[in-house]
């Protein structure tokens, strides 16, 4: 029982790793700053271009969104990281990571808000434009906030998503929460910084998912 | 002199019609829905359009602010083509086209006031001062200035409907366009909507209401046209339409909605 205690929850290795950790801390939490930010406008803007009666832009939005909802999010950065620089295309470990990211989150966030927009009736849009609003006032006075009060826990799940998904940046050596918390298991022979990434994981995570529960069960009710 | 035997025509006969449907088509594909519809409404008339489902009345009425497109023939308001608009200048001949809706379409997510100021200031530039006095004024109005902070789920669908009305007139247009505003309420609240349009005939506001309403229609309309299969079939004053029709399809709708059947 002490060996277990001693091989995972050693707290005199968890202090000595957690410097570490908290610098593998703020990449993680850069890199999901950068990839939800980037993918809620790409995401929106990828809707309304699946929405749209224009062909030209229809067709390559939903294209696009299906093409990278497929694509596994690891084979793409493996893609980018690796591939790419065959083409010249020689780029470091955080921004290949932010590309290929940002491609599948605002592919699933285009698909959220195209949800959202379409779950709020014609009629809303037609009253704001028949008052004088044009296309745009409408889609941000009336349309979207709605929308996005619609799939408010859907937009929350995604986000859960993507703080998820930036720890198989660990593969392309990006020295983000969970490669530095390895790094810290090889150099102590103890898998006590595991432990300790993984708590931090899910005080980050725990609080978004209860929320989103709660969040479904409001909308059920009402 | 001859002039003299003539009824002295009201100021409405002369002036020339504040909303004007000249040879009005509409198509969605293959489909004809409306048929060179010809229609005017002179300034303060109130004019009541009746007709079977499927006859194309709200089509009609959206042609009239492009919320459908016109497949041809052209409308005007006040002599400004509404149908040569584009972009910009089509939404701002839309400020000057109250629309009231069957479903009040308020807006879920913002107050009762909100909904009155929100195309005052974006659309029409006012100041949120200004705005906001005119929504209480137009609240004031419709009787609900009471409830100016609630939300539209917090209303009867009645009130709802009036707030829609003073959303309209908030903006201070030129004719008020009306499809079926009391179809979708419950049988006691239709008064409360039929004195605010009453109020507003009376105030001068100009009209085209498509209800079925006929007793409405008997008590406030000027001018009541059937339309049934996408076209016009008889048009005139309520005592004649209603006493005296001619065409024997107003007359087969009209018992059959004295029967209740409508
Ligand atoms: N967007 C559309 N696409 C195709 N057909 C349509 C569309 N809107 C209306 N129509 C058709 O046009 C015809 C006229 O419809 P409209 O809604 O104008 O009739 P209405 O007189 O208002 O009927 P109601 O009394 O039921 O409201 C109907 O046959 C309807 O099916
Ligand atoms: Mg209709």
């Amino acid at each position: 029982m002490n060996d277990f205690i001693d091989l995972f929850f050693n707290l005199d290795i968890m202090a000595q790793a957690w410097p570490l950790l908290l610098k593998g801390l703020i990449v993680t939490l850069q890199l999901c700053g950068v990839v939800i930010g980037l993918g809620l406008v790409g995401g929106l803007l990828l809707a309304l271009g699946a929405l749209s009666p224009r062909r030209w832009l229809k067709w390559p939005a939903v294209g696009f969104i299906d093409l990278f909802r497929a694509l596994p999010p690891l084979v793409l950065l493996v893609f980018v990281f690796s591939g790419l620089p065959f083409a010249g295309l020689d780029l470091s470990p955080f921004v290949a990571v932010v590309i290929a990211f940002f491609l599948n989150n605002s592919a699933y966030f285009a698909e959220v808000f195209r949800a959202g927009i379409q779950s709020v009736p014609k009629g809303q849009a037609e009253a704001a434009r028949a008052t004088g609003l044009s296309q745009p006032q409408t889609l941000a006075h009336v349309v979207l906030p709605q929308a996005v009060r619609n799939v408010l826990p859907d937009l929350l799940s995604n986000t859960v998503e993507v703080v998820k998904l930036t720890s198989l940046a660990s593969v392309v050596s990006l020295s983000e929460l969970l490669y530095s918390a390895n790094m810290a298991r090889s150099v102590t022979y103890n898998s006590s910084p595991l432990i300790l990434a993984a708590l931090v994981y899910l005080a980050i995570l725990w609080p978004l998912v209860r929320l989103i529960s709660r969040y479904q069960r409001g909308l059920a009710v009402h | 002199m001859t002039a003299a035997i003539s009824p002295t025509p009201s100021a409405k006969v002369h002036a020339r019609p504040m909303l004007e449907i000249n040879k009005l088509g509409k198509s969605f594909g293959t489909t004809e829905v409306l048929t060179s519809i010809d229609l005017s409404v002179r300034p303060g008339e109130l004019v009541f359009v009746i007709g079977p489902s499927g006859s194309g009345k709200s089509t009609m009425l959206r042609c009239c602010n492009r919320l459908e497109e016109p497949s041809s023939g052209t409308i005007l308001l006040d002599g400004e083509h509404v149908t040569a608009c584009q972009g910009r200048a089509l939404d701002k001949m839309r400020l000057k086209i109250g629309m009231v809706f069957q479903g009040f379409h308020l807006y879920p997510h913002k107050s009762v006031l909100a909904n009155v100021m929100l195309a005052q200031v974006k659309a029409l530039k006012r100041s949120k001062a200004d705005a906001k006095t005119r929504a209480i004024e137009m609240l004031e109005h419709v009787g609900l200035a009471h409830k100016a902070e609630s939300m539209p789920s917090e209303l009867s669908g009645g009130q709802q409907q009036r707030v829609a009305i003073a959303r309209a007139l908030a903006l201070d247009p030129k004719v008020m366009l009306f499809d079926e505003p009391t179809s979708a309420l419950d049988p006691e609240l239709v008064g409360s909507v039929l004195k605010v349009m009453k109020q507003l005939r009376e105030e001068g506001m100009t009209m085209l209401v498509v209800s079925h309403e006929m007793e409405f229609a008997r008590e406030a309309a000027d001018r009541v046209v059937f339309m049934d299969g996408g076209v016009v079939v008889e048009s005139g004053p309520p005592e004649e339409i209603f006493g005296n029709p001619q065409s024997p399809r107003l007359q087969s709708f009209l018992s059959r909605v004295n029967r209740g059947g409508e």
